[in-house]
C-alpha cells in the first residue's frame, strides 16, 4: 500500500501532500521536510529507493522518488508494492499530467492544485494503485473537464446545463475484453458468477 | 518526456520575474478567482520563513471572515477552499475551514462538491467527528443517477470514512460491485477493500462478491480485486488455494498477450497485474508442492517472455525470481532465477544493482553459493558512494556472516556504524552487530571490544536487550569455568582501562551501567587492583553531574559490592555522608541501606557474597516466617485476612450505587510499581510496615517484592530482576560456537589469476577471500546451514527441559501470574523437539517426555462422532405456540428454568482436515472444555504404512496462549499409524476470527523427515462458555462493568420471536439465559479463562435491542456482531 504521496521542488517547499496513513499534521510537515533532506543529499545517479527510517514506520517502508528538473516525486510505499513497479508508476502519473497540461511545469501544479490532485485520485485510491493506464486517466479528466465546461453555461442557462449534467456519460473506452478469443476465462469460478 | 518539463520549467523564473514584486498584498484587489495565484505569488516573492508565516497569516484571516460571511456563495467558497488547501499543504492550521468543506459538499453543484469532498478528505482524517456530519452527503450521492457524484462518492468512501459508519453506506457499495459502468465497479471494490482494511469484521460476508469481481468481464475490476486478495492470501493463504488455478490462468493470459494493447505499458502487457499475480502466487506456493506444481509453467514462460528492454520488464523479472524462491523449489526455475539475479547483479543501473543485492540477501540461505559467484561485486559495492547499496551489502552479509568470516563482517559494519549519523540505521545496526559478536565471537577480547564498540556508539539508543543480554552472558557463562572467569577479567580490566581515560564521561548511561555492574561483580577477579581503588573511580563518576539518576543507582548499588571486600574506605564513607542527604529519594534509600550495612559488616558480607550473582534464593512464598505475628493479632481481635477480590465484593454488595473500585487499583498498582533500581526494598522492613503489606498483599506480590531485594542478580534494577526469569531464551554462548567451528577447513580461494591482476585488485580479492570464507566449499556450506543452526539450538536444551519442568505446575494453574511465559515455554519446546527430530532417532529417544503416556481416553475415541455442537432442542416447534405474548409470567418462569438445562459434557468438533499428502493425512478437532479450548490435531498414516515418528509446532499467535497439554503428547504411538497432539488454548484479547497456524514434521520408516503446514480458523465462539449466575449476581455484574454497546437488531415478528432470539443465542453462542421477564432476557457468559460479558435483550416494536457489558472493552463488539450473525442467520 502507498502510505504518501510528496511532491515538492528543489528548495523543498511543498506541491502536492497526500497522506493515506494518518499523520498528525505536526507530523506530516515534519515528514515532508525529512523526507525532502534526505532526496536532496543524494546525486542523481544513485539508486532512486530509499529506507524511511523511524519517522513513517521503520525499515518495512521505502521512498521511492524521482527528480524531474525542478520537482521531486516521492511515493513512501511498505513492502507490498514493488520498487520498480512504483518507479514506473510515478512516471505515468508525471507523463499523465504532462498530457493533461500539455507540458506540465512546476506552475501547474501550483495554480492547478485540484486538478492535480484529481488526476491523482485516478491513479491512486485510497492507497491502492486504481489505475496505470494513461489514455483511461486522460479520458476521466476530459470528462470532467467537460464537465466544468457545461458548469460554465449553469449560470446563462439553468436548465439545459442541468440536463447536460444529469445526462453525463462517462466515455465508453474500446477495453471491452469480451470478444471471441479475448475473453479472459477464469475456469474454477464459475459456480460463482 | 523529462526534457520536455525541463525546458518548460527552466522558463520558469522568467515567468515569476513577469510578475510584479510585491503582487502579494495587491492581489488582496485582484478578481476573486485570481485570488490563489496572488497568494502563490505573493508566497514565492517571499524570502524567509517568518514572513511567509505573517503573509498566509494574514490571507488566513481573511479567509476566515469569508467563510464566515453570509453572503459568500458557493462558488466563492470554492475557491476558498482550494486556497485553504495551499495553507494547509504548508503546514498551516486551517481547521475553521474544516465545517465548510463539509457544507460545500453536502450543498454545491458538481464542481463544488468536487472541490469539497477534496478538501474534506485532505483536511480530516478517519475518527474526526466532523466527518459523521458527511456520512449523508455520501449516502445521497452513492444514489445519485449521476455517475460522477458516484464516483466522488466512492474516491473520498476508500479515502476516509468513520468505520463504525460503515454500516449506513455497506449495501449500497456492494450494489455498485453490479454496476454497468466498469469504473464504478473498480471503484467500489476498492471502497471494500478500504473496509476490508479499517473493519475486517464487517465486510466478512461479501467475500463471494469479492469472487464475482476476480472474474470481472474488466480487467481493471480483476486488477482491483487483485489488491483484495493480495492481502487476504497473505493473512491467510491456505484459505485460497482453491483459486490458484485461476491466478495462474489469467496471469497465463497476461503473459501470453491476450489483453487488449491498451494495457500495455511500453509494450509489455500489462506489468502491474503481472506483479500482483506474481506476488499472490508467491505467497500461495509458499512450501507447498502440490500448488506450487500449477505454476512452474506460467512462471518458467514469465522468465522466458520478458525481454530486457525497459525498466518495468525488471520488475516483472524481480517478481518472478522472488516468486521462484518463495515456492516449492524446481531446480530448472532456480537455474534461470539465478541467472536473472545475475543479470541485476552485475547491471550497470544503480536501482537494478540495488534490487539484486536485494534478491541475493534474500536467497542467500538457501543457496548461499550465489553469493559466492558475485562476490567481487558485493565488494564493490561495500565501496560504494551510495550509502543505501552499501547498507543493502551489509544486509547481505549479516546474512552470510559465520565464525570465520565474522571479524572482516564485523569490521565493515563498524566502519559504517562510525560513518552513519541517523538514529535509526544506528539502532538497527548495532542489534545486528551484537548478535553477531554474541553468535560467532572468535576470542574474549574481540567480543568484549565489540561490545564496547556497540555501547559507546549504540549508547542510549539501542534496544534494551543488548546491554541485559551481555551482562546475563558474563554472569551465567557457559561450560567452560576458567574461560568465563578470563571473559570476566578481560571485560574487568577494559572497563578500568576506559574509565582511566580523559573522556571516561562522555560514554553512554547505558555503557556506564553495563561497566559498573561488571565492576561491582567481578572486580575481585583482579589480583593487582583494590577494591579500594575500583570504589575511587566509581566515585569519581559519582559526583559528576552529566551523570543521570538512573545510573547512580547503579553506580552506587556497585560500590555497595565492591564495600564488604575493601574493609574499611574512606570513600565509601564520604559517599555516605554526601548522598544521605541526596534529594532523589532512590539514591537516598540506597545510601541508607549502604549505611546500614557498612555498620555491620558481618551482615553485609553474608547478603553480598562474591560471585553469586547467579543462585537462586529459596524464597519463602508462604511467608511462614510471619505466622506467628498473625497469630498474635488474631488473640488480639483483629479481623481475619480477606483477599482483595473478596473486600471489592463485599464493598459491592453494601454499596450498590459507588463503585470504589479506582482506589482498591490504585492500591495495588502502587505497589508493584515501586521497581525502580532500588527496587521495594530493605525500607519496608526496616520501617515496620512489612507485617501489614504483608497480612494485605496476596502472596504473589510479596514473593515479588522480596525477590527484587535479595534477587540473584543482588541489586539489579527492574529489567535485570525480569530478566532472570529462566524461560527466556539464555544467550548465545560465544566461545562454544567458536570451538564447534574451529576444526572447520579453511577453503582457500582459488588466487590463480591474483598474479596477473593490480594492487587494488589484489587487495579486493582478499577482502573477498576472507568474507566469503567458510561458503566455498560444500561442507563448508552444511556446516553453514545445518549444523551450525542446530548447535544453536541445541545449546538451549538444557534451559528449556530446566524450564519446562518449572512450569509444569503453573501449566494446570491457569490463573498464575507467570502463565504469560508458557506459549514462549511451548513454542521453544517444539524447536527443540523439531531439532531433535532432525537429528535422527538415537536423538529422538531421549525425547523428555517420554513414551509411557500414550493414548488417553480421547484418542481411542478417533474418529469422531460428528460435531455434537446444538444442545438438546429446547423447544419442539408446538411448545413455541404456547408462549406467545404477552407471555405468562408463570410461563416465563418456566422457560427460564428450561432454559438453565445447559449441557455439561464437554462439546467437541468433528474432525476436520487440515493438511495432508500422499502419506499422511492430519486431522483436527476442537473440544471445548470447560476452562480452555482444546485443540488435538491427530496425524495419520495411509495405507498402514508406519509413521516413526512426528512431531507438532505451532507458530506463535499474539493473541493465543497456547500450552501443550502436559501428558498427552504422543512421540511413538502403539498403533503406529495415528499420532495424536493436544493443545489447550486461551484467548489474549477479544477478536472475532484468527487464524492459527503450524506445521507438523513427521517421518516414515524409510524416508526424510517432511514438513507439513496448516491453519485453521477459531472463532470467538470457541472461546465463549455459558456463566451460570443467578439474577442477582447479574444486576451486580452489570453496575461494575463500565464498558458497554447497544444496538438494534431487525428481526421478524420482534413481538413473537424473544424467546426463539433467546433460544438462538443460546444455542448458537453458548450463553447462558439467565432469567426472562416480560418483553426482555437476561443472559450471561463467560469469555476464557475469566471475562464475563453480560447480555441484556429487550423486543420492541420494530426489533430487538441488545445491550452488552464486561469488563473488558473489546469483548462487546465482538459479542455484538456474533449476535448479529446468529440472529441474521436464523
Amino acid at each position: 500500500m502507498i502510505q504518501a504521496i510528496l511532491v515538492f521542488n528543489n528548495h523543498g517547499k511543498p506541491r502536492l501532500v497526500r497522506f493515506y496513513q494518518r499523520f498528525p499534521e505536526e507530523i506530516q510537515q515534519q515528514i515532508v521536510r525529512e523526507t525532502f533532506h534526505l532526496v536532496l543529499k543524494r546525486d542523481d545517479n544513485i539508486c532512486n529507493f530509499l529506507e524511511g527510517g523511524s519517522l513513517i514506520g521503520g525499515s518495512d517502508y521505502k521512498l521511492i522518488y524521482r527528480h524531474y528538473a525542478t520537482l521531486y516525486f516521492v511515493f513512501c510505499v511498505d513492502s507490498s508494492e514493488s520498487e520498480l513497479g512504483i518507479l514506473d508508476l510515478i512516471q505515468v502519473f508525471v507523463e499523465t499530467l504532462d498530457k493533461c497540461f500539455e507540458n506540465v511545469c512546476e506552475l501547474d501544479l501550483i495554480f492547478h492544485m485540484d486538478k492535480v490532485h484529481y488526476i491523482l485520485q485516478e491513479v491512486v485510491m485510497g492507497g491502492m494503485v486504481l489505475e496505470t493506464n494513461m489514455n483511461e486517466i486522460v479520458a476521466q479528466m476530459d470528462a470532467q473537464s467537460r464537465l466544468e465546461k457545461s458548469e460554465g453555461g449553469l449560470s446563462a442557462a439553468p436548465a439545459r446545463a442541468v440536463s447536460a449534467v444529469k445526462n453525463i456519460n462517462l466515455p465508453e473506452i474500446p477495453r471491452n475484453i469480451n470478444i471471441g478469443d479475448l475473453n479472459i476465462k477464469v475456469p474454477n469460478l464459475s459456480q460463482f458468477v | 518526456m523529462s526534457d520536455i518539463v525541463e525546458r518548460t520549467l527552466t522558463a520558469l523564473p522568467g515567468l515569476f520575474l513577469q510578475s510584479p514584486p510585491g503582487s502579494g498584498p495587491a492581489a488582496a484587489k485582484a478578481p476573486f478567482s485570481s485570488r490563489l495565484g496572488g497568494l502563490v505569488r505573493g508566497v514565492t516573492a517571499l524570502t524567509s520563513k517568518h514572513e511567509e508565516e505573517k503573509l498566509i497569516q494574514q490571507e488566513l484571516s481573511s479567509l476566515k471572515a469569508t467563510v464566515s460571511a453570509p453572503t459568500t456563495t458557493l462558488k466563492m467558497m470554492k475557491e476558498c477552499m482550494v486556497r485553504l488547501i495551499y495553507c494547509e499543504m504548508l503546514g498551516y492550521d486551517a481547521s475553521f475551514g474544516y465545517i465548510h468543506a463539509i457544507k460545500l459538499a453536502q450543498q454545491g453543484n458538481l464542481l463544488e462538491k468536487r472541490v469539497g469532498y477534496l478538501a474534506v478528505s485532505l483536511f480530516l482524517h478517519e475518527s474526526h467527528e466532523l466527518l459523521l456530519l458527511l456520512v449523508n452527503t455520501v449516502v445521497k450521492d452513492l444514489q445519485s443517477t449521476n455517475l460522477v457524484e458516484v464516483c466522488m462518492a466512492l474516491t473520498v468512501v476508500s479515502q476516509i470514512f468513520p468505520r463504525e459508519m460503515i454500516p449506513a453506506v455497506l449495501p449500497l457499495i456492494e450494489d455498485k460491485l453490479q454496476h454497468s459502468k466498469e469504473i464504478i465497479r473498480r471503484k467500489a471494490v476498492l471502497a471494500l477493500y478500504k473496509f476490508h482494511l479499517i473493519a475486517p469484521n464487517q465486510v466478512q460476508h461479501i467475500h463471494v462478491k469479492f469472487r464475482k469481481a476476480l472474474c470481472d468481464r474488466d480487467v481493471g475490476v480483476m486488477a482491483a480485486s487483485l489488491h483484495i486478495y493480495l492481502r487476504m492470501i497473505k493473512e491467510n493463504a491456505s484459505g485460497y488455494k482453491d483459486l490458484t488455478g485461476s491466478f495462474v490462468t489469467i496471469l497465463k493470459q497476461v503473459v501470453g498477450g491476450k489483453l487488449p494493447v491498451d494495457f500495455n505499458y511500453h509494450s509489455v502487457p500489462a506489468p502491474w497485474l503481472q506483479i500482483q499475480l506474481l506476488r499472490i502466487l508467491g505467497l500461495l506456493g509458499k512450501d507447498d508442492q502440490r500448488t506450487s506444481e500449477l505454476m512452474y509453467d506460467v512462471l518458467d514462460e514469465s522468465l522466458r517472455r520478458a525481454e530486457l528492454n525497459h525498466n518495468i520488464t525488471y520488475a516483472i523479472l524481480f517478481e518472478c525470481v522472488h516468486t521462484v524462491y518463495s515456492i516449492y523449489p524446481k531446480s530448472e526455475l532456480l537455474e534461470k532465477a539465478a541467472k536473472c539475479i545475475g543479470k541485476f547483479v552485475l547491471s550497470p543501473k544503480i536501482n537494478l544493482k540495488y534490487l539484486g543485492l536485494k534478491a541475493l540477501t534474500y536467497v542467500v540461505q538457501q543457496d548461499p553459493t550465489l553469493a559466492l559467484q558475485h562476490q567481487m561485486t558485493i565488494i564493490e559495492c561495500l565501496d560504494h558512494p551510495d550509502p543505501i547499496i552499501k547498507r543493502e551489502t551489509l544486509e547481505l552479509l549479516y546474512r552470510i556472516t559465520n565464525s570465520q568470516n565474522v571479524t572482516v563482517i564485523v569490521q565493515k559494519m563498524l566502519e559504517y556504524l562510525h560513518q552513519s549519523k541517523e538514529e535509526y540505521i544506528i539502532v538497527n545496526l548495532v542489534g545486528k552487530i551484537a548478535e553477531l559478536a554474541e553468535k560467532y565471537a572468535p576470542d574474549n577480547a574481540w567480543f568484549i571490544q565489540t561490545m564496547n564498540a556497540v555501547f559507546s556508539v549504540g549508547g542510549d539508543v539501542m534496544h534494551p536487550d543488548i546491554p541485559s543480554n551481555f551482562l546475563r552472558l558474563l554472569a551465567e557463562g557457559f561450560e567452560d569455568e576458567t574461560e568465563d572467569q578470563q571473559l570476566r577479567v578481560y571485560a574487568v580490566q577494559s572497563y578500568l582501562s576506559l574509565l582511566d581515560a580523559e573522556n571516561a564521561l562522555i560514554y553512554p548511561q547505558r555503557f556506564l551501567q553495563v561497566m559498573s555492574w561488571v565492576l561491582g561483580e567481578y572486580s575481585y577477579l583482579l589480583d593487582k587492583e583494590k577494591p579500594e581503588e575500583v570504589i575511587n573511580r566509581l566515585y569519581k563518576l559519582l559526583m559528576n553531574d552529566s551523570i543521570s539518576s538512573e545510573t547512580k543507582a547503579w553506580l552506587i548499588a556497585a560500590v555497595t559490592k565492591l564495600t564488604p571486600q575493601a574493609q574499611t574506605s574512606s570513600t565509601v564513607e564520604r559517599i555516605i555522608q554526601e548522598f544521605t542527604g541526596s534529594l532523589d529519594t532512590c539514591m537516598r534509600q540506597q545510601t541508607f541501606e549502604l549505611k546500614h550495612l557498612y555498620e555491620n559488616v558481618e551482615v553485609m558480607k553474608n547478603l553480598l557474597p562474591v560471585n553469586k550473582s547467579c543462585e537462586d534464593l529459596v524464597v519463602d512464598a508462604s511467608l511462614s516466617f510471619l505466622d506467628g505475628y498473625v497469630a498474635e493479632g488474631l488473640s488480639q481481635g483483629a479481623a481475619p485476612y480477606k483477599p482483595h477480590h473478596q473486600r471489592q465484593e463485599e464493598k459491592l454488595s453494601q454499596e450498590k450505587v459507588l463503585n470504589f473500585e479506582p482506589y482498591g487499583l490504585s492500591f495495588s498498582s502502587g505497589f508493584t510499581g515501586r521497581q525502580s533500581p532500588a527496587g521495594i526494598s530493605l525500607g519496608s522492613d526496616i520501617s515496620g510496615n512489612s507485617a501489614e503489606t504483608g497480612l494485605k498483599e496476596t502472596n504473589s506480590l510479596k514473593l515479588e517484592g522480596v525477590k527484587k531485594l535479595w534477587g540473584k542478580q543482588g541489586y539489579l534494577p527492574k529489567k535485570e530482576s525480569k530478566a532472570g526469569d529462566e524461560t527466556e531464551a539464555p544467550p548465545v554462548p560465544a566461545e562454544s560456537t567458536a570451538l564447534e567451528n574451529v576444526d572447520q577447513a579453511v577453503p582457500k580461494r582459488d588466487q590463480a589469476q591474483v598474479l596477473t591482476q593490480s594492487r587494488e585488485e589484489r587487495e579486493k580479492q582478499l577482502l573477498a577471500s576472507s568474507l566469503f570464507v567458510g561458503l566455498g566449499s560444500e561442507s563448508a556450506i552444511n556446516l553453514l546451514g545445518k549444523a551450525d543452526t542446530i548447535s544453536h539450538k541445541f545449546r538451549r536444551k538444557s534451559k528449556v527441559k530446566e524450564a519446562k519442568s518449572r512450569d509444569v505446575a503453573s501449566t494446570h494453574n491457569l490463573t498464575c501470574p507467570s502463565l504469560n511465559s508458557l506459549s514462549n515455554v511451548a513454542y521453544e519446546e517444539n524447536d527443540y523437539l523439531t531439532t531433535l527430530q532432525d537429528r535422527g532417532n538415537t536423538e529422538a529417544k531421549e525425547f523428555p517426555l517420554g513414551s509411557e503416556l500414550l493414548v488417553s481416553e480421547s484418542v481411542s475415541e478417533l474418529p469422531l462422532a460428528e460435531c455434537s455442537l446444538s444442545a438438546p432442542a429446547l423447544f419442539a416447534d408446538s411448545d413455541m405456540e404456547v408462549f406467545h405474548p404477552p407471555a405468562s409470567a408463570a410461563a416465563s418462569i418456566a422457560l427460564a428454568s428450561s432454559f438453565l438445562e445447559e449441557t455439561t459434557e464437554d462439546m467437541r468438533s468433528g474432525p476436520v482436515e487440515v493438511c495432508g499428502d500422499e502419506t499422511v493425512t492430519v486431522s483436527s478437532y476442537k473440544l471445548w472444555k470447560e476452562d480452555c479450548l482444546l485443540m488435538v490435531w491427530s496425524v495419520a498414516a495411509k495405507n498402514g504404512s508406519e509413521l516413526k515418528s512426528a512431531s507438532l509446532d505451532i507458530f506463535p499467535a499474539e493473541n493465543f496462549q497456547i500450552s501443550e497439554q502436559a501428558g498427552c503428547c504422543l512421540p511413538v504411538t502403539e498403533v503406529g499409524n495415528t499420532k495424536t497432539f493436544q493443545y489447550s488454548l486461551q484467548m489474549e484479547s477479544p477478536f472475532t476470527e484468527e487464524t492459527l497456524s503450524g506445521s507438523i514434521t513427521y517421518q516414515m520408516v524409510d524416508t526424510h523427515a517432511v514438513q507439513l503446514e496448516f491453519s485453521l480458523n477459531l472463532s470467538l465462539l470457541d472461546f465463549i462458555r455459558p456463566l451460570t449466575i443467578s439474577t442477582e449476581d447479574f444486576g451486580k455484574l452489570w453496575l461494575s462493568f463500565a464498558n458497554d454497546v447497544k444496538q438494534n437488531v431487525k428481526i421478524p415478528e420482534p413481538q413473537a420471536s424473544l424467546l426463539s432470539a433467546l433460544k438462538t443465542l443460546q444455542q448458537k453462542l453458548r450463553l447462558h439465559v439467565v432469567d426472562v421477564r416480560g418483553s426482555e432476557g437476561l443472559l450471561a457468559c463467560r469469555l476464557l479463562p475469566s471475562t464475563s460479558g453480560l447480555l441484556h435483550c429487550r423486543v420492541h416494536a420494530d426489533g430487538l435491542s441488545l445491550w452488552f457489558r464486561s469488563s473488558c472493552s473489546a469483548l462487546p463488539d465482538c459479542l455484538l456482531y456474533q449476535c448479529q450473525k446468529a440472529l441474521e442467520g436464523s
